[in-house]
């Protein structure tokens, strides 16, 4: 009996076709596919239209078997729908019940079309291919999800560390957020690389943005420093914060460099050391008049 | 007030670090901790996160908020089933380091706290339990 269930099965699908596609678009429109206003109807009855008559082909060649080669067209069918979804923020279950809303409108018509413990038979069968399907549908979910937080990982990781010149020979390295490892190699990379680029002496490293300084952190910011004056480059450690300050006095971290507790106080000493100064414009004029 | 219950978080990620830190942050903000305070707990939660992780291969944390009497405080319990600790007061001196940090996040831990104990048998695991109270 198992050689001929899917061919029971795409006998029941082609009996009842229109009433099995017209039960499931009503079952889609529902499940508030379109009152979001994300999918249109039309957009809708394509899909689901596509999926059903790629499901006949692949029940024809594949028999009830998800993973053969069969399905190939259906589950790339059903990949781009999830894609497309989850794209336009769909939530897992939303997406995965473009599927799981076919169950009904299958499990009715096999019901229909024959005796009770064939129907059951049937039944079972056609739970545990929807049931496969609906999984495909998640794990295409899954993994464009997952495609959207490694880019923006790696877009946070760039966005997040731009060296900017204050001055000439002044760069300055705003911090912010979690200074984990990986982060802080692509801080310190930028930082040198500036610093080759352009002719810096002084680079003031300012901490405002970060919201814990532990060990770790302060070990980073130590082998920057170190790094930036193999190379010929002061570094200013800026924005330490007074909660900051309190509490790497009693984890009993010692950097060594000089530090400010803000970008302002540090650009001052920079200029300082660059001999140069700020002058109020007007006192300049006052002593150059006539 | 409704307090938060307590709560147990893994630790077997660089992102569950951070993670802890953050539960850490609330926690203390909702005992009313001054912002010095709600610093010291989170840095000390930090260290002793990344320790779990670094030389416990892992482990979860407990984060509580306690009471005594009128004072509140919170309460972390950090336990792992890696190889332990054979000289805690060696590990507790600072400069000292089996890995490549700077030696300093234990005994900074400890420093950060006013409540701190510590169990670990070698093979078996390490459990640190670190409390601060709001000052009154």
């Amino acid at each position: 009996m198992p050689a001929s269930s899917h061919s029971e099965i795409s006998a029941i699908i082609d009996a009842n076709e229109q009433q099995i596609l017209k039960e499931w678009l009503e079952a889609l429109r529902q499940g508030a596919s379109l009152e979001t206003g994300r999918i249109k109807e039309p957009e809708l009855n394509t899909q689901a239209k596509g999926f059903f008559s790629h499901l006949r082909g692949a029940l024809r060649e594949g028999g009830l078997d998800v993973r053969s080669r069969g399905y190939e067209t259906l589950r790339s069918f059903l990949a781009e729908v999830s894609r497309t979804r989850a794209l336009k923020g769909y939530s897992p279950s939303e997406t995965a019940m473009f599927v799981f809303s076919l169950k009904r409108p299958l499990f009715d018509a096999a019901a229909k079309s024959a005796d009770a413990s064939a129907a059951a038979q049937r039944g079972w069968e056609i739970n545990q291919l929807i049931d496969e399907l609906g999984l495909q549908t998640i794990e295409s979910y899954q993994k464009v999800r997952e495609e959207v937080i490694l880019r923006q990982q790696s877009e946070i990781s760039e966005l997040s560390t731009p060296v900017v010149k204050l001055w000439d020979g002044v760069l300055a390295l705003p911090l912010i957020g979690t200074l984990d490892s990986a982060r802080t190699q692509v801080v310190m990379e930028n930082l040198l690389q500036s610093i080759v680029d352009y002719g810096a002496e002084i680079a003031v490293i300012d901490i405002t943005g970060v919201p814990t300084v532990d060990t770790l952190v302060a070990q980073h910011l130590l082998k920057t420093v170190a790094a930036a004056r193999l190379m010929g480059a002061d570094c200013i450690i800026s924005g330490i914060r007074p909660q900051i300050a309190q509490t790497m006095v009693h984890l009993g971290v010692d950097l060594d460099v000089t530090t400010k507790s803000t970008l302002a106080d540090a650009f001052a000493v920079a200029l300082q050391r660059m001999g140069r100064t700020v002058v109020d414009v007007d006192s300049i004029a006052g002593r150059t008049a006539r | 007030m409704v307090e938060t219950p307590a709560e147990t978080l893994p630790i077997s990620s660089g992102e569950d670090v951070v993670r802890v830190r953050q539960a850490v942050r609330l926690r203390c903000v909702e005992a009313g901790f001054s912002l010095v305070d709600q610093t010291k707990m989170v840095t000390a939660a930090s260290e002793l996160a990344r320790n779990t992780l670094d030389h416990g291969g892992g482990g979860s944390v407990l984060v509580e908020t306690i009471h005594l009497g009128n004072r509140r405080g919170v309460r972390l319990t950090f336990q792992d089933s890696g190889p332990g600790i054979p000289d805690i007061a060696r590990a507790l001196q600072d400069g000292f380091t089996t890995g490549s940090g700077l030696g300093l996040g234990l005994g900074g831990a400890k420093r950060l706290t006013n409540d701190f104990s510590i169990e670990s048998t070698p093979g078996q695991g390490t459990r640190i339990m670190i409390a601060r109270w709001k000052l009154t």
